[in-house]
C-alpha cells in the first residue's frame, strides 16, 4: 500500500485529525455556495413564463432530491467498505450519513408539494417519481431504527450493511414496480417531472452552485457526524474500562 | 431438513394460535372493510383485489415475528444453527414451513373472502393465481426481517417498519395481476414479474437471512 492510500483514513486517529484540518474548509464552501447560489438563485434570476416565481423552489428541491439518492448510495458503498475489510470508520460514516439522508428526502417530498399545490393543484399525487421517493424515505427510516435498536455496534453495523444491500436491490426493484404500476393506473400520465430537460441556463448555473452547496453541505456533516461517532464510542470503552477498573 | 419441517409443521398445527391466527385476522380485516368504506357493491368490486393482497400480506406480517423467535429463546436455533444443515437451508425451510401454514391457507381462503367484497366472477382465478405466487416471497422475505431483528427483545413494530418496504414490489406486481384479472385485462407482464421477484427472493434471499442470522448467533 502506498503511503497516500484512501485506506489510511480508516485508522480512526489518522481520520480524526485528517477531518478536522479540512472540515473549516468544508464548511466554509458550503455556506459560500448555499449563500451565493440561493441569493442568485431567488433574487437574480427571472420569473419562469408559466410558473412564475415559484419555479425558484427548484433551488432547493433538485439539490435535495440529488442528495437523498446519491447519500443511499454512499451508504451502500460504505456498507460494503465495512462487510468486505472492516473498516469500523466505513460502518460510522454510513449511520452518520442515513439521518442526513432523511433530512433530504423530507425536504425535496416537501418542497415539492409546496410547488405541486399551486402548478398541479394537488399537494401529492402518485406519480412514480413522488412515491419512489416515499419508498425511499421509508427505507432510510427502517435503517435508522435498526441502527438505534441494536446495542452491540458490531452486531449492528454488520446488520445495518445486509439491509442497505438488500434494500438497495429492492429499491430500485420497487423504482420499476412503480413505474410500471402507475403506466398501469394512468395511461400517459399528464404530470411532466423532466425538469432538467427544459431548465434555461439562466436558472442552470445558479442551481450548479446551489447543487455543489449541498454536496458540500452534506460532505462537512458527515465529517463532523463521524467524529461525533468515533468520540462516542471512545468514550463509551473508556467508560467500561473505567467501571471494570472500580 | 424434512424432519425439520415436519417438526415446524408440527409445532405450528399443535401450539395453537400460530396456525389459525393469520387466517382468522385476514378474515376479520377482509369484514371490516365495508364498514369503513361503505356497502355499496361496486366500489366493493372496484377494491376487492386491492384488499384481498393487502389483508394477505398483513396476516403474513402478523405471523413473522414467531418464525424464528420462539426457536431463538429456547435455544433449539443455536443447536440447528451447529447442526450439520447448511444455514441457508435451515431458514429455506422455516420459509417454506411459515408459508405452508399461513400463505398457503390465505390463498385457499382468499375466494371464499372474495365473495364477500363482491369480486367480479374473473377475479377469482388470478387473486388465487396471483397469492399462490406472490405469498411465497412474502414469507421468504418476510424470514430475512425476522432473522434481522431475532435478537432484539421488542422486535415486533421494527420488523414491521424493515418488512413492509422489502413488500412494496411484490404487492404491487401481485395487486395488478389481481386487478387486471379482475377487469378482464391481459396479465402477462405483471404475472411474469411477479413469478420473476419469488423465483429471485427463494434462489438470493435465504443467504442474507442466513448472513444476518449468524451476525445474530455470535
Amino acid at each position: 500500500m502506498g503511503s497516500m492510500s484512501l485506506w489510511e483514513y480508516a485508522n480512526p486517529k489518522k481520520f480524526l485529525t485528517t477531518s478536522e484540518r479540512i472540515l473549516p474548509f468544508f464548511w466554509a464552501a458550503a455556506a459560500v455556495c448555499l449563500v451565493v447560489g440561493l441569493i442568485w438563485g431567488f433574487f437574480f434570476t427571472p420569473d419562469d413564463f408559466r410558473q412564475g416565481s415559484t419555479v425558484k423552489i427548484i433551488y432547493l428541491h433538485v439539490p435535495s432530491a440529488m442528495m437523498a439518492i446519491n447519500i443511499w448510495v454512499m451508504m451502500l458503498v460504505t456498507s460494503l467498505i465495512w462487510i468486505v475489510r472492516r473498516h469500523h470508520v466505513s460502518a460510522l460514516a454510513a449511520r452518520a450519513a442515513a439521518p442526513i439522508g432523511i433530512v433530504m428526502t423530507l425536504i425535496a417530498l416537501a418542497t415539492g408539494a409546496i410547488w405541486g399545490q399551486p402548478m398541479w393543484g394537488t399537494w401529492w399525487a402518485w406519480d412514480p417519481r413522488l412515491t419512489s421517493f416515499l419508498i425511499l424515505f421509508l427505507f432510510y427510516l427502517g435503517y435508522v431504527a435498526l441502527w438505534e435498536a441494536i446495542e452491540n455496534p458490531d452486531t449492528a453495523a454488520d446488520l445495518t450493511s445486509v439491509l442497505c444491500l438488500v434494500g438497495s436491490v429492492f429499491a430500485i426493484l420497487s423504482r420499476y414496480a412503480v413505474l410500471f404500476w402507475n403506466q398501469g393506473l394512468h395511461q400517459g400520465a399528464s404530470l411532466s417531472l423532466d425538469k432538467e430537460e427544459n431548465v434555461a441556463d439562466v436558472f442552470y448555473y445558479p442551481l450548479l452552485v446551489c447543487i455543489a452547496g449541498f454536496v458540500f453541505l452534506f460532505i462537512a456533516l458527515v465529517l463532523y457526524r463521524t467524529g461525533t461517532e468515533i468520540r462516542a464510542r471512545r468514550i463509551r470503552a473508556l467508560a467500561t474500562r473505567t467501571r471494570a477498573q472500580a | 431438513m424434512i424432519a425439520l419441517l415436519m417438526r415446524d409443521l408440527r409445532l405450528a398445527f399443535r401450539a395453537g394460535g400460530g396456525f389459525g391466527l393469520g387466517l382468522a385476522f385476514f378474515l376479520i380485516v377482509t369484514v371490516l372493510v365495508p364498514f369503513s368504506v361503505g356497502p355499496q357493491s361496486q366500489l366493493l368490486t372496484t377494491i376487492a383485489p386491492g384488499i384481498l393482497w393487502l389483508g394477505a400480506l398483513l396476516a403474513c406480517l402478523l405471523s413473522l415475528d414467531r418464525l424464528l423467535a420462539l426457536d431463538w429463546e429456547d435455544g433449539s436455533l443455536d443447536l440447528l444453527a451447529t447442526a450439520p444443515l447448511p444455514l441457508e437451508s435451515i431458514v429455506s425451510v422455516k420459509a417454506l414451513a411459515h408459508w405452508l401454514t399461513t400463505g398457503l391457507p390465505l390463498v385457499l381462503a382468499a375466494p371464499l373472502l372474495g365473495v364477500l367484497l363482491n369480486l367480479a366472477p374473473p377475479g377469482y382465478v388470478w387473486v388465487v393465481i396471483s397469492l399462490a405466487l406472490g405469498t411465497p416471497a412474502l414469507s421468504v422475505i418476510g424470514t430475512f426481517g425476522a432473522a434481522l431483528t431475532v435478537g432484539l427483545k421488542r422486535g415486533g413494530l421494527l420488523l414491521s417498519l424493515l418488512v413492509l418496504p422489502l413488500y412494496v414490489p411484490t404487492l404491487i406486481f401481485g395487486a395488478e395481476v389481481a386487478r387486471r384479472g379482475a377487469q378482464g385485462m391481459e396479465v402477462t407482464t405483471p404475472l411474469l414479474m411477479l413469478a420473476g421477484i419469488t423465483a429471485g427472493v427463494i434462489a438470493l434471499l435465504p443467504f442474507a437471512s442466513a448472513a444476518v442470522l449468524r451476525v445474530n448467533l455470535r
